[in-house]
């Protein structure tokens, strides 16, 4: 009995060893993501989006059966490190997706893409990975983390404002945000305000804002900041008129919990709810059908990671284990249908897409709608591809 | 420019009832009770979450604070005759796990009760907007909080000082065996004292609730405001709590607004932004760490 | 029958050899993943043991020690991104920013007492934090990697994950023995003695402030080189590690294990870590349950789970033994 068991386990490792490893027969999705904690919501938004997903494809990617493999990367890189090798090395998955934080993706994509394990963001886009530590391994089907801020900063010039604030919080991530503004708002700013990460209190800052006499104001404050300055900048009297932009995927949560307040308030994203095409149709009717309330950026990127497998796979007849035809076919994304429309992938495996400009809307039944209004960057692609040695 | 001064000083004072309003009900049970109470944040917090709640379901911000502060007392209750009241005789380090390991149960609990967005809790309507303080417009709302903030301050510096609750719970602070050799009830003291302090941390996310995200862990930044307010200013006394409030109110707006300013006056612009804002952010820890190295017992400590 | 202290160092043995057969028995089983999580758990068990050391032996109550953590993970990050490839090197860099940061915090943080102590660690830990977050060119909140890990020499691959896992057996076992050794000695004794009664100590003639300083130094300089460790097994550090949650999180592992007790970080954060690793695959609510668990710890065995046996034998001894008066 003892012995036979050592066999099985000898012969299973080696042949496991060997160079060709027997046809897939199904594929292993590990989702990566963060499902706890106050900064959960699109972590749970995307895993909504990908088990929706998967069922509306009959639980089959490109006609393997598929399994998915949650993870909590619990906000935090080291717990992420841990689960993402659980996900590598226990449950050997081929592709790690669903990482939201940037922090946590430049933590394990270095380990995932030494395991030969293609990393399909879905969210996160550090300028590193578009840049100098691309790999062939490394596909973004969401944007590079400045795009938002780069087509904020084309809206503003394009509609000619004088005097612009820029507001976003004093770490790095922040002064990314001013760069990538900065790069397509060539004018100078009236004010640039950097808050402190987890501010309660905006009222100095808008105090500040009031007596610059600003017309409009671009500001990045993501998670529970963002909700805290819209209710105090709400309150205090600031002239109605002054335009306010900031970002598509915080929109579409705000829009949930301070709705009336940014009624009107122009965002930027590369997708919107009323998008016309079929692939965008399905998905905000299924969404909503089964969680009862609209899909937000984050769902959207969950949604099209798995179409897009389910296109490549379906591409190499299901023979994922080639792993260089498999990130081709990724690559190429014939047949896939993205609900921002037409899709490709620049040679640094990012998007190029287009950004556009979206306005939160009211609508008649009192919910909130973010409406597209008009393009903002056509065809866009980031500013760290040349630093990529990938041809 | 005198506009702005003006606002920004308004800005900073409003800040500091704030915080006095956020840290009172620490203070209260820190001083009597000698108690680290690390939920305070927790009880801010659900305090939050009720007002949002009950103001959803009827419609009115007054009816959700009305209901909040109720509920979110029974909350407190119950926690403090199940777990708490066990541990007050025990020393710090087991009040700090027993009322982490509360923070911990509480930032889930809400998130299992109400889901993982923030709740939405909109101002009442009459005080939406703003009123013209001479040439300045401001906040009606943040005008009512700061007139919350000093009828808590009056009502506990009358209750402990000229109740006979106050002298009761003077005394139990001061001399625990004492005041039992004197008849006093300490264990319901104690319970009605902790009572209180979380009716306090709610009405004070009560009020904040409007201007903040209401959503689980929005406590744990506003614990350690709280504490650094109270470790500053002195356990136990409310002056104490006062003093803390005005200094970390005036210096972190001050860090937010003059500091880079003057840092820009003195220092290159690259080194004057990235020193400015890196100073902004630990602005109040260092103001603590100076203070406590000066005086180790804060400035107005109530025993001394 | 053995000697207690020959009974506690059989158990120790055992669970040295236990440790050190892991490795071949996952690998076997097919399992090597586990081997990961038992290297991390060892360097928490050292840094928990260090937090014991001042919490538990010192009874003072640090809500900053992760800082020394983070510290001394970032000293060796930085020092192997700016070339340094012996791993010597890196340990003793991050030994020393361990323990002169921590004899820093330790000399202000011991002019007060009680919650002010609590305060003022929490403080200093958080401005760690935001010198840290802030840091652009050490990637702030992005975290930094480290590319490789530093060479060990002697012919071996610290890269490869079994020499690793050796190289953080044996630290774990050094720490422990400098812990036991340090515990058992004047000093330790010391300490405990002003932890239990600071003002008779100080009346009959000892710098208690001394020795609460140098434990502080001394379990800086055990969590900076965990940190180090911890920073190359994931190869990369982000100023999470500094967080006063993170330091929350150690504290609990201390309570969970037993503070004061030889092995109370050890336990705690085998415990700590193998719930962590288990809960969070089945619930995305599990803090509510290391929340109650350590509610219950507290409240019922104020000694952790080590000591649970203590609490047993008491109430399994006869009343003949304990010799009441009536």
């Amino acid at each position: 009995m003892k012995t036979n068991k050592l066999l099985l386990s000898l012969t299973s490792t080696l042949a496991a060893l060997s160079m060709n490893a027997m046809a897939a027969d199904a594929i292993k999705i590990g989702f990566l993501t963060t499902l706890s904690g106050p900064a959960s919501a699109p972590g749970i938004d995307q895993s909504d989006a990908f088990k929706l997903a998967l069922k509306v494809l009959g639980g089959k990617l490109g006609g393997l059966p598929a399994e998915m493999i949650s993870v909590d990367d619990q906000f935090s890189p080291d717990a992420a490190k841990q689960g993402a090798d659980r996900l590598l090395r226990r449950d050997k998955v081929d592709v790690l997706t669903g990482v939201i934080y940037s922090n946590v993706l430049l933590a394990v994509t270095p380990a995932a893409i030494a395991n030969k394990t293609i990393v399909l963001s879905s969210n996160a886009g550090p300028a590193s990975i578009a840049g100098k530590d691309c790999s062939p391994y490394f596909f973004s089907v969401s944007w590079q983390n400045d795009a938002p801020h780069e087509a904020g900063g084309k809206y503003m010039l394009d509609k000619g404002y004088k005097r612009v604030a820029l507001i976003a919080p004093n770490y790095p991530a922040g002064k990314d945000a001013a760069t990538g503004f900065k790069r397509f708002y060539k004018n100078e700013l009236a004010l640039e305000i950097y808050p402190k990460l987890g501010q309660l209190d905006f009222a100095a800052e808008i105090a500040q804002l009031r007596a610059a006499n600003v017309d409009a104001i671009y500001y990045f404050l993501p998670g529970g900041m963002g909700v805290n300055f819209t209710k105090q900048y709400s309150a205090s009297g600031l002239d109605p008129n002054i335009v306010r932009v900031f970002q598509g995927y915080d929109a579409d949560q705000q829009m949930l919990t301070v709705g009336d307040l940014i009624n009107g308030v122009v965002n930027t994203g590369q997708w919107s709810s009323d998008m016309d095409n079929a692939a965008n149709k399905l998905f905000v009717t299924e969404f909503t059908k089964a969680y009862g309330r609209v899909p937000s950026t984050y769902a959207s990127q969950a949604w099209d990671a798995a179409y897009l497998l389910d296109a490549a796979v379906r591409n190499i007849g299901g023979k994922i284990e080639d792993r260089d035809a498999f990130i081709a076919a990724i690559k190429e994304a014939k047949g896939f249908k993205s609900v921002r429309g037409d899709f490709r992938f620049a040679r640094n495996h990012f998007p190029i897409q287009s950004q556009y400009a979206r306005v939160v809307t009211k609508m008649p039944d009192g919910k909130y709608l973010n409406k597209l209004v008009g393009v903002v960057l056509k065809d866009h692609s980031d500013a760290y591809i040349d630093q990529c040695a990938m041809k | 420019m005198g506009t702005l001064l003006l606002e920004q000083t308004l800005n900073g004072l409003q800040f500091s009832v704030t915080l006095f309003l956020i840290a009172a009900g620490l203070t209260l049970v820190f001083g009597v009770m000698n108690f680290v109470n690390l939920a305070h944040g927790s009880l801010f917090m659900v305090g939050a979450y009720f007002a949002a709640w009950f103001a959803g379901m009827s419609g009115s911000f007054w009816i959700g604070l009305l209901c909040a502060l109720p509920a979110t007392a029974l909350v407190g209750l119950v926690v403090e005759v199940l777990v708490l009241r066990r541990l007050y005789a025990k020393d710090h380090m087991v009040h700090v796990l027993a009322t982490f390991a509360l923070i911990l149960i509480f930032n889930d609990l809400v998130r299992i009760v109400w889901g993982p967005l923030p709740l939405p809790l909109d101002l009442p309507s009459g005080l939406a907007g703003a009123i013209q303080l001479g040439p300045v417009p401001y906040s009606s709302f943040r005008l009512v909080i700061m007139l919350s903030g000093v009828l808590v301050g009056l009502l506990l510096w009358l209750l402990v000082t000229r109740t006979r609750m106050g002298m009761w719970v003077r005394a139990g602070a001061n001399n625990r065996e004492m005041a039992i050799a004197m008849g006093v009830n300490v264990k319901w003291l104690y319970t009605a004292v902790f009572t209180f302090g979380t009716v306090l941390s709610a009405l004070a996310g009560v009020m904040l609730g409007p201007f903040v995200a209401v959503e689980s862990g929005m406590g744990d930044g506003v614990l350690i405001l709280a504490f650094v307010v109270v470790v500053i200013g002195g356990i136990g006394s409310v002056l104490g709590a006062a003093a803390g409030a005005l200094i970390v109110g005036v210096v972190d707006t001050l860090g937010r607004t003059a500091l880079p300013a003057l840092l820009s006056a003195a220092l290159p612009p690259t080194i004057a932004t990235s020193l400015g804002s890196a100073l902004g952010s630990m602005m109040i820890y260092l103001v603590m760490v100076v203070v406590l190295f000066w005086r180790p017992s804060g400035l107005f400590p109530a025993n001394s | 029958m053995l000697t207690k202290k020959s009974q506690s160092a059989l158990v120790w043995i055992v669970l040295f050899v236990a440790l050190a057969c892991f490795p071949w028995l996952a690998t076997w089983a097919g399992q090597d993943f586990y081997i990961g999580v038992v290297i991390r758990i060892m360097i928490f068990a050292i840094v928990a043991s260090s937090l014991n050391l001042i919490l538990g032996y010192g009874g003072m109550v640090s809500f900053g020690h992760a800082a020394f953590f983070g510290l001394g993970a970032y000293a060796a990050s930085i020092a192997v991104v700016h070339g340094a490839n012996n791993v010597w090197l890196v340990w003793t860099l991050a030994a020393v920013v361990g323990g002169i940061s921590a004899l820093a915090v330790g000399f202000v943080a011991t002019r007060t007492r009680g919650a002010y102590f609590i305060m003022i660690t929490l403080a200093m830990g958080q401005l760690f934090y935001f010198l840290f977050v802030g840091l652009r060119q050490y990637g702030g909140d992005d975290g930094l990697r480290m590319p490789t890990r530093p060479a060990l020499g002697f012919g071996l691959d610290i890269a490869s994950e079994s020499v690793f896992y050796a190289v953080v057996l044996i630290w774990t076992l050094l720490m422990h023995l400098l812990l036991a050794r340090l515990v058992r000695s004047r000093f330790g004794l010391a300490l405990e003695a002003v932890r239990e009664n600071e003002s008779r100590m100080g009346a009959i003639g000892y710098s208690t402030r001394q020795y609460r300083v140098i434990a502080f130094a001394v379990a800086g300089v055990m969590a900076g080189v965990a940190g180090a460790l911890l920073a190359m097994h994931n190869q990369f550090v982000s100023p999470k590690m500094l967080h006063w949650s993170q330091s929350g999180t150690l504290m609990i592992m201390v309570a969970l294990g037993g503070m004061g007790r030889l092995h109370g970080g050890f336990l705690g954060a085998a415990v700590f870590l193998l719930l962590e690793e288990v809960l969070s695959s089945y619930f995305s609510y599990w803090h509510i349950f290391v929340g109650a668990i350590l509610l219950l710890v507290v409240m019922v065995s104020p000694d952790g789970l080590a000591g649970l046996g203590r609490l047993f034998k008491r109430k399994a001894a006869t009343p003949v033994d304990e010799g009441h008066a009536p």
